[in-house]
C-alpha cells in the first residue's frame, strides 16, 4: 500500500519534471521551423492535452518500460541506465560485503567485552570514521594509494571483466577487475561501517541483558553457544531492518563515489545528465532508483515479519 | 537573570561537562572555530570574493611551510590564486550558517508537525506520521540531490549561483524534518498523560498555548540531543552537494565547493587545496560528534536509541 504511494508520488514528481523542465520541440526542431508548425506538432505530440490525459500517457508508457529516449545518447533511457547497472551493483555488493564481514564479529567483539583496549579503540575510531564524509574518504585513498604508493587504479573499472549474466560484466573475478573495485567499495562501506558497528554493540549488549540469555547462562551453556547462537539471532534482528533501509542511503553515496573514482555507473550518468539537462535520462534514473527504494524495504518488512514471527505488521492478513 | 545563570552553572548538565575532557576539547575547538569563521572579513589577510585582489600569477602556491611557499600565503593559493586561508575561513562561515539554519528550519517543521500530530492526534497525526515513514524511507542525501539537480537544471547556472546558500537551507532544512518530528511525537505522548496539562485544560487555555508553553519546554532534552547531531549531518550534505557541484558555486565556495575545486589538482600534486579544507571540514564535524555523543549522555540516553 505504501509501495504504491510512494511509485504514484514519484511517478508524478517525474512527469512534473519532464513537463517543466525544457521544451521537447526545441530539443527535436531546429530554429528555422515556424510557429504554425511548431503549434501543429504540438497537437499531435499532444503536447497541449489537459494535464490528466498526458499524465496518463506518461504513466502507460512508464509501465511499459518507456521513459523516454536519452538526448545525449539518442537511445531509450531506461536502455541507458541498464547499461550502467551492473557497474553501481558491482560497488553496493563489494561495500555490502566489507560491511557484513567486518562489522559483525567487530561489533559482536565490542559486546562482548565492552571495556577491553580493542573494544574502546574502535569506538574511537568509529566516531571518527561517522565524522569523515564519503567523498573525502575516496579523496585521500585515491591521494594516498593511487598517487602516492601507485599501488592501485585511481579510477575506471578496468578492462578486464567477466561477463557472468547476459548484460552483466562484473570486475570481481580478475585480478584488473578487483583492483579497480577495491578503493570505491573500501570507500562506500566507511560511512556504514561504524554506524553498523555501533549498532550491532549495542544491541548485542541490550540482549546479553536480557532474561533469556541470564538462562541460557543458567543452564551451564558454552559461551561461544550462547554469544553465537542465542545472542547473535536476535541481534540481527534490527540489525536486518536498518540495513536494508541503508541499501537506499547506499545508493544516494554511490553517486559520491562514483563520482570521485569516475566509476561508470548509474550516479556517474544521472550527475552527467544533470549537467546536460538530459531530462529523460533524469526521470528515468528517479524512477529506478525510486523502484529500488520500493522494492528494498517491502523485501525487508516482508523479512522481517518471516523472521520474527512476534510480529505482526498492521494492515497484513486483514 | 543572574540566578538563572547560577543555576545553570550548578546544574547537572555543566557539572558532567566539567568532567569530560573529550566534551570540554571539543567545545573549544568548535567555539575557535565559530569565532574566526564569524569574524573573518575582520582577520582573513585577503578578500576571496573580491575577484580585483586575485592574481592568476599567484595561483598554486603551497603552503608557507614547503619550500616554494611565500610568507603572503599562510596557507598556500588555489587554482585560482585565491588565498587558501581567508578561503577557508569564508568558506567556513558558509559551511556553518547552511548547517545551523537548515537544522533550525528542520526544527521549525518538525517542532510543529511533531507537537500538533502528537497532542491532537487522530488522522493529522497518521498522516503525518505516514508521511514520515515515507519521507525517512527514502534517503534524505538522495532527496537532495535530485532536488537541488532538477533546481539546477530548471535555472541558468547564474541565477542558481545566487540562490545557491538558500537553496541549499531550504533542501536540508526540508529533507530533514521527520527526525525532529518523531522524537517530538513520541515525547509529547508521554507528556500529555501527565497531570498538569490536564490541570491546564481545566484552566481553560487553548491547544496552542498548551502546546508550545507548556508541553514543549518538557520536550527539549531529546531536542538538544538530536540537533547537535543533526548540525553535524547538515553541514556532511552541504558539503556532499557542493562536492558534487550541486551546492555552492566556486565564487563562493563553501567548504565542500574547496574541497571539489582542488580534487583535480590532486594528481598533479597539489594536494593542500583539496586537503586543508578536508581537515578543516573533519575536525568541525568530528567536534560536533563528540559533543552530540556526551550531551546523549549528558541527558536522557533513552530517546535517542530510537534512531
Amino acid at each position: 500500500m505504501q509501495a504504491t504511494l510512494v511509485m504514484f508520488v514519484i511517478s508524478l514528481v517525474g512527469f512534473s519534471i519532464q513537463d517543466n523542465l525544457g521544451d521537447p520541440l526545441r530539443e527535436l526542431l531546429g530554429q528555422s521551423v515556424s510557429e504554425a508548425e511548431r503549434e501543429a506538432l504540438r497537437d499531435e505530440m499532444g503536447l497541449n492535452d489537459p494535464f490528466f490525459v498526458q499524465y496518463g500517457r506518461f504513466i502507460s508508457n512508464a509501465v511499459q518500460g518507456d521513459l523516454g529516449t536519452s538526448y545525449f545518447f539518442k537511445r531509450p533511457a531506461l536502455q541507458v541506465i541498464a547499461d550502467k547497472f551492473p557497474a553501481t551493483l558491482d560497488l553496493v555488493i563489494g561495500a555490502t560485503l566489507i560491511i557484513v564481514l567486518i562489522s559483525v564479529p567487530v561489533g559482536v567483539y565490542c559486546a562482548i567485552r565492552p571495556t577491553a583496549w580493542p573494544a574502546r579503540a574502535v569506538m574511537g575510531i568509529s566516531i571518527v570514521g561517522i565524522s569523515i564524509p564519503v567523498f573525502l574518504t575516496a579523496i585521500f585513498s585515491i591521494y594516498l594509494f593511487a598517487v602516492t604508493l601507485g599501488w592501485m587504479p585511481s579510477f575506471g573499472r578496468g578492462e578486464d571483466l567477466v561477463e557472468i549474466f547476459p548484460g552483466w560484466k562484473t570486475g570481481f573475478f580478475t585480478k584488473d577487475g578487483f583492483a579497480h573495485l577495491v578503493l570505491p567499495c573500501i570507500s562506500l562501506s566507511s560511512i556504514m561501517l561504524p554506524l553498523f558497528i555501533r549498532l550491532i554493540r549495542s544491541e548485542m549488549r541490550e540482549i546479553l541483558e536480557s532474561e533469556y540469555v541470564r538462562f541460557a547462562w543458567a543452564k551451564g551453556l558454552a559461551p561461544k553457544r550462547v554469544w553465537f547462537l542465542h545472542a547473535l539471532k536476535n541481534t540481527m534482528l534490527p540489525v536486518v531492518t536498518v540495513g536494508g533501509v541503508q541499501i537506499g542511503t547506499m545508493l544516494a553515496y554511490t553517486i559520491l563515489t562514483e563520482t570521485v573514482f569516475q566509476w561508470p555507473g548509474m550516479g556517474f550518468l544521472f550527475l552527467e545528465a544533470v549537467n546536460r539537462v538530459d531530462t529523460p535520462l533524469i526521470i528515468s534514473y528517479i524512477i529506478v532508483v525510486g523502484l529500488i527504494f520500493v522494492v528494498t524495504n517491502t523485501v525487508v518488512d516482508l523479512l522481517y515479519t518471516w523472521v520474527n514471527p512476534t510480529v505482526k505488521i498492521t494492515g497484513r492478513g486483514r | 537573570m543572574n540566578a538563572a545563570i547560577r543555576r545553570f552553572a550548578q546544574s547537572n548538565f555543566m557539572y558532567s561537562f566539567g568532567r569530560d575532557k573529550v566534551a570540554m576539547v571539543s567545545f573549544a575547538i568548535l567555539a575557535a572555530f565559530v569565532i574566526l569563521a564569524f569574524s573573518a572579513p575582520v582577520i582573513a589577510p585577503y578578500d576571496p570574493y573580491d575577484q580585483t585582489t586575485i592574481d592568476i600569477m599567484d595561483s598554486e602556491i603551497p603552503p608557507m611551510w614547503q619550500d616554494e611557499g611565500e610568507a603572503r600565503f599562510l596557507l598556500g593559493t588555489d587554482a585560482q590564486g585565491r588565498d587558501m586561508l581567508s578561503t577557508i575561513l569564508y568558506g567556513t562561515r558558509i559551511s556553518i550558517i547552511i548547517g545551523v539554519c537548515a537544522v533550525l528550519m528542520q526544527m521549525f517543521l518538525g517542532i510543529t508537525i511533531g507537537l500538533v500530530s502528537g497532542y491532537v492526534g487522530g488522522r493529522v497525526e497518521s498522516f503525518f506520521m505516514r508521511l514520515a515513514d515515507i519521507q525517512l524511507s527514502l534517503s534524505t542525501l538522495m532527496l537532495a540531490i535530485v532536488a537541488l539537480a532538477i533546481f539546477q537544471a530548471a535555472f541558468s547556472a547564474e541565477a542558481y549561483s545566487d540562490m545557491a546558500i538558500i537553496m541549499l537551507i531550504l533542501v536540508i532544512g526540508f529533507a530533514e524534518w521527520p527526525q525532529y518530528a518523531r522524537t517530538i511525537r513520541a515525547s509529547v505522548l508521554a507528556e500529555k498523560k501527565k497531570e498538569y496539562v490536564d490541570a491546564a485544560r481545566v484552566i481553560g487555555f487553548g491547544a496552542p498555548t498548551i502546546m508550545f508553553k507548556h508541553i514543549l519546554p518538557n520536550t527539549l532534552s531529546p531536542l538538544l540531543v538530536i540537533s547537535t547531531v543533526q548540525v553535524a549531518n547538515a553541514i556532511i550534505s552541504e558539503a556532499a552537494l557542493s562536492f558534487l557541484g550541486l551546492g555552492m558555486p566556486v565564487t563562493k565556495p563553501s567548504l565542500g565547493s574547496l574541497i571539489n575545486s582542488g580534487f583535480e589538482f590532486i594528481f598533479s600534486g597539489s594536494w593542500w587545496i583539496t586537503a586543508i579544507p578536508s581537515i578543516v571540514l573533519i575536525a568541525l564535524i568530528l567536534c560536533i560528534n563528540l559533543l552530540g555523543d556526551w550531551v546523549r549522555d549528558a541527558l536522557n540516553p533513552k530517546i535517542y536509541k530510537e534512531k
